[in-house]
């Protein structure tokens, strides 16, 4: 088992016949995800990288039963690309784009409410099932089936941590990067509850770093329930530069945000084994699970 | 994209937002000079940097009359002001701004933020505005009043008349601060504005209500929509290697060490300065080479490290991934180091995409390289090189 992908996911791509579109598809087709169809609006009937392309999701969509999808447009296309994926019915819908501008992002998350459709992303690498699904733009070599899930907010530090995990013999579940960008979909807390509730995962990591509050509210779940697996957890930047600009930091800081120490502080309170630094997530996972 | 104060406040004053009048002066005549068109009978003096707590490092003064405005703006140009948010290093005054002082019978704080939270713009507003307001806030969550503003940044009327009588507003004060906060919102939307802070809000002795400070920062992905963002981010002041950086798709900060830190991916780049510092290393930057950078861009990124004289030693962390692979880093490295006299050893750990042909580029161009296995590794090596200890 898995979490939200498996072999039998069926995915489209948004953007399909652009470069990175055409480069992530045929990867993930020899990787053996289900890639099923590609949408363009005015190629709609054409065919790439051997798929078929269609002009909108919906047609896309009913015509290959495909449940998920992989955007990849460039930035002043994704907001729209995304609504486009949530009103078809698309349920999970992974965004790579970066650079997505935060006002479109508040226009998405309105419309994801009161929606069948998971977003992951923007800014994120992707989802992966190892062996099974990619939907993402990640490298697959370090990747090695197995029973840690591993959720994050950074794409470089996934790929650290998955091949640590793939040394040690314990390999992945699924990996999942929620994005690098201050409002994004699929968030922590959801996914450490699917974590929580796949047979095949038998310990979790948590990638976080310094700014927003996704930690924060990871732990306040921790908090409440009795997680029954142990949860590792990486927060980046305790060293980092202070931001120094004109109180940006502040003023986020009223918003409930707090320091990289204090986020660990708070992940430690409900049982969470806080990594001293990105060599030290494998050891503590090794010595929970045995 | 965080504005200086007078870009904030005529960004805002466009979209109806009342400021004192003023304007920029960078000496102390043009100072004066500004003083005597504004003709008030009192004058603030403000250094204009990129830092906020400049009124308790000296950064303001005031004056009576425009000879008084000059002398102020004589005392504050060019000195080199250190606050909490400035870094060690301060930052020199090259501009004041000079405006009408004006008599605060309350001062607010007014900010609109997206909340990472609800994913919604929130209006955030206290009575107590002023100097260390945060910190006040972080003492006392009280004295914040909320409200949660709908996806397109709008509120009904009432909730933002309620919203202000909570902090004591009635009567005309009630309704210049509701024509503001309207002001505000469409400043808000209308420019990609990812956070708009007012402190103080001056509420005048006649019920008037005017923007004493402002800071306003636009989201520089929405660049795209807003073609005047270029020419904003022109006139900010930034450090100049953070600026070629960015320009090459590489997020740079310079800080004060002397390891140098070449590193793919933001969260990588965090981990490793976290890993260094803790290893008693004093890092010379942070790096995060962004998945869109090519080699001569990361080229351009590792030229600042080698430009540096203080740099002793390049620690290179690359985690190969789907989009950053090891030898675009390593090319780029590479092509630095051929163009550059200052060559410091480089302690490279490669792992993951195309890591054994990134170490046969650093081994075919010779260059002056140790290989590590783990980032641990690494940086304890890094440190033993950059305090003299032998290769």
């Amino acid at each position: 088992m898995s979490i939200l992908v498996g072999s039998d996911t069926r995915v489209i791509v948004q953007g399909m016949t652009g470069r990175s579109g055409t480069f992530y598809t045929d990867l993930a087709i020899r990787y053996g995800t289900q890639f099923v169809a590609g949408v363009r609006p005015g190629k709609g009937g054409s065919r790439h990288v051997g798929l078929p392309v269609f002009d909108k999701v919906s047609e896309a969509m009913r015509a290959t039963d495909a449940t998920a999808s992989l955007i990849l447009v460039p930035a002043h296309q994704a907001a729209s690309a995304i609504l486009e994926a949530v009103s078809a019915g698309v349920e999970v819908a992974v965004c790579v784009t970066e650079r997505v501008p935060v006002h479109d992002m508040v226009g998405v998350s309105a419309s994801l409410r009161n929606s069948r459709t998971i977003l992951i992303g923007p800014n994120s690498q992707g989802i992966l099932t190892p062996g099974a699904c990619k939907i993402g733009v990640m490298s697959t070599s370090d990747a090695m089936p197995g029973c840690i899930g591993i959720v994050s907010r950074s794409a470089s530090l996934t790929s650290e941590i998955v091949a640590q995990t793939s040394a040690a013999g314990l390999g992945q579940s699924t990996t999942i990067g929620v994005g690098g960008d201050p409002i994004h979909g699929l968030g922590f807390r959801r996914c450490l509850e699917m974590f929580r509730n796949d047979e095949e995962t038998r310990g979790v990591v948590l990638i976080g770093e310094l700014g927003g509050v996704e930690e924060e509210e990871a732990a306040d779940y921790l908090g409440s329930v009795d997680y029954g697996k142990p949860v590792v957890a990486l927060v980046a930047g305790r060293h980092a530069p202070q931001e120094r600009r004109m109180g940006h930091a502040g003023t986020l800081s009223l918003m409930g945000s707090r320091t990289v120490e204090e986020k660990a502080d708070r992940l430690a309170a409900v049982g969470v084994l806080v990594a001293s630094d990105a060599d030290h997530v494998t050891p503590l996972l090794r010595g929970a699970l045995s | 994209m965080f504005l200086s104060e007078h870009q904030s406040k005529s960004l805002l004053a466009r979209h109806g937002v009342p400021i004192p009048p003023g304007g920029t002066a960078a000496t102390a005549g043009e100072a004066a000079a500004r003083a005597r068109k504004i003709a008030a009978d009192r004058y603030a003096v403000k250094a204009q940097i990129s830092a906020g707590g400049r009124g308790l490092a000296g950064g303001i003064g005031f004056a009576d009359t425009p000879e008084g405005v000059g002398r102020e703006a004589a005392r504050i140009l060019g000195r080199t002001l250190v606050t909490n948010q400035t870094g060690p290093r301060g930052e020199t005054v090259g501009t004041v701004y000079v405006e009408q002082a004006v008599e605060m019978a309350a001062s607010l704080y007014l900010a609109i933020v997206i909340d990472q939270g609800t994913a919604l713009p929130t209006l955030l507003g206290s009575l107590e505005g002023g100097v260390e307001f945060e910190e006040k806030a972080a003492a006392r969550p009280e004295i914040l009043e909320r409200l949660t503003l709908k996806p397109d940044c709008s509120a009904d009327p009432g909730e933002i008349r309620d919203f202000f009588r909570k902090l004591d507003l009635t009567g005309d004060g009630l309704r210049n601060a509701e024509n503001l906060v309207t002001a505000c919102i469409g400043a808000f939307r209308d420019n990609d504005v990812s956070l708009m802070e007012i402190n103080p809000l001056a509420v005048l002795p006649d019920k008037a209500v005017t923007a004493v400070d402002a800071k306003v920062v636009l989201d520089a992905n929405a660049m795209f929509r807003h073609p005047e963002f270029e020419e904003l981010s022109n006139e900010i002041l930034e450090d100049p290697s953070e600026r070629i950086a960015r320009e090459n798709d590489i997020n740079f900060v310079a800080m004060d060490g002397d390891v140098g830190v070449v590193v793919n991916g933001a969260g990588l780049g965090l981990a490793t300065n976290d890993m260094l510092v803790d290893a008693g290393g004093r890092p010379a930057n942070f790096m995060d080479i962004r998945t869109t950078a090519r080699s001569f861009q990361i080229a351009r990124g590792v030229s600042l490290l080698l430009d540096n004289p203080a740099v002793k030693v390049i620690l290179l962390n690359v985690h190969g991934g789907g989009m950053t692979v090891c030898d675009t880093v390593v090319e780029g490295l590479a092509f630095a180091y051929s163009r550059s006299n200052r060559k410091p050893p480089i302690i490279a750990r490669l792992a993951g995409q195309n890591a054994p042909w990134a170490q046969s580029i650093l081994k075919d161009r010779r260059l002056p390289h140790e290989l590590a296995a783990t980032m641990s590794e690494a940086v304890a090596r890094a440190v033993d090189v950059a305090r003299g200890k032998g290769r």
